[in-house]
């Protein structure tokens, strides 16, 4: 069986490799100290076993595995008891492993992963393309390249076919995937869905019109329906 | 007062001395680091900051054996996520009792 560590903490990482050095047939392929490094890894190389952490700076275990299209099996290794209930919400997370973690406690482990089927790992984001991390940015996946964007700095998303348009104040990108589920990643309290096809933030309005908004140089239309929650937002005099 | 102590790294270890070496460099070399992030973002009253360093050296208080201490700083650090100092002076003291064990590491092993 092939593994990978992911830990923030170099100690933790030492540790679960000598942990994984007792069990037989048990390699480690690889330890990263951040999780978007091992999704770059993962995005060229399959693994049977991930030792994930859950509390890591930025982009935490959960949000990793949210990214995973096709997560092999995952065993947790965190300082913190409290997220054990929201681990067993995903299917891919065999076990859960509270540090200081002990050589019998890690056997069993790995017994029990034995027992699961293997799920070969594909790496790849999920199918909405884009991963939110826990800080003030999200991740999408442009040609399987991960490319980060920092939220407040997007003003403008527009539903195109099967494709969003994503328009920053530095550059626009084009990605598969649909404004739900955009919106779905997006603070609440910074972005607007105003029109079917249309998503702005509302502190880079400029002005309004009846039907319209204006952000940067984008008129934007605005749906009769979205137009009252439009009007709370601003402050207006 | 509960010391610092390795019985976990020995355990962990199984008679292995080059990695218990390996592992109490990790710590004698990342532990003085994390202390000084501490008491740089606790004196400066950023307790998210405080609260996430407190996490790492959580993690190094269990590995040294310190299983009251663990509870100490995992109170602590919940108790600066919800922007409280209370507990500073247990935790604090379990960082004192740290740094002295580590700077005589060379005479325990």
């Amino acid at each position: 069986m092939n593994c990978i560590i992911i830990d923030d903490e170099v100690t933790a990482r030492v540790i679960i490799e000598q942990l994984c050095s007792k069990i037989p047939d048990l390699n480690v392929l690889d330890a990263f100290p951040d999780a978007m490094q091992a999704i770059k890894y993962l995005n060229q190389n399959e693994v049977d076993i991930i030792f994930l952490d859950i509390h890591m700076p930025d982009f935490n275990g959960f949000d990793f595995i949210q990214a995973l299209k096709n997560p092999p099996k995952i065993i947790l290794t965190t300082s913190d008891s409290q997220f054990a209930i929201e681990a067993f919400e995903y299917d891919c997370i065999v076990d859960y492993l509270v540090k200081p973690i002990v050589l019998p406690r890690f056997k069993r482990a790995i017994k029990k992963s034995l027992a699961i089927a293997v799920k070969p790992s594909e790496g790849l984001l999920n199918s909405s393309n884009i991963a939110v991390s826990s800080g003030d940015y999200l991740y999408i996946n442009i040609d399987r390249r991960l490319i980060k964007i920092d939220i407040p700095s997007i003003y403008l998303v527009e539903a195109k076919g099967d494709y969003i348009h994503l328009k920053t104040e530095s550059k626009n990108y084009t990605v598969h995937s649909t404004l739900k589920k955009i919106e779905e990643k997006l603070p609440d309290d910074l972005f607007l869905k105003v029109h079917r096809s249309f998503i702005i933030n509302v502190q880079e309005i400029i002005d309004i019109e009846d039907n319209s908004v204006l952000i940067k140089k984008d008129i934007i239309p605005v749906s009769r329906s979205n137009r009252a929650e439009l009007m709370k937002r601003l402050n207006l005099l | 007062m509960e010391q610092p102590n390795l019985s976990y790294i020995n355990d962990l270890s199984g008679g292995d001395e080059s990695f218990k070496e390996k592992l109490i460099n990790i710590i004698r070399m990342e532990f003085p680091n994390e202390r000084e992030i501490y008491f740089k973002n606790i004196e400066s009253k950023k307790f998210k900051e405080a609260a996430e360093v407190v996490h790492k050296l959580k993690h190094k208080i269990s590995i040294l054996g310190l299983e009251k201490g663990y509870e100490v700083a995992a109170n602590f650090e919940n108790n600066l996520i919800q922007n409280s100092e209370l507990g500073k002076v247990d935790f604090e003291s379990i960082l004192s009792a740290i740094t002295d064990f580590l700077a005589s590491y060379d005479v325990i092993l």
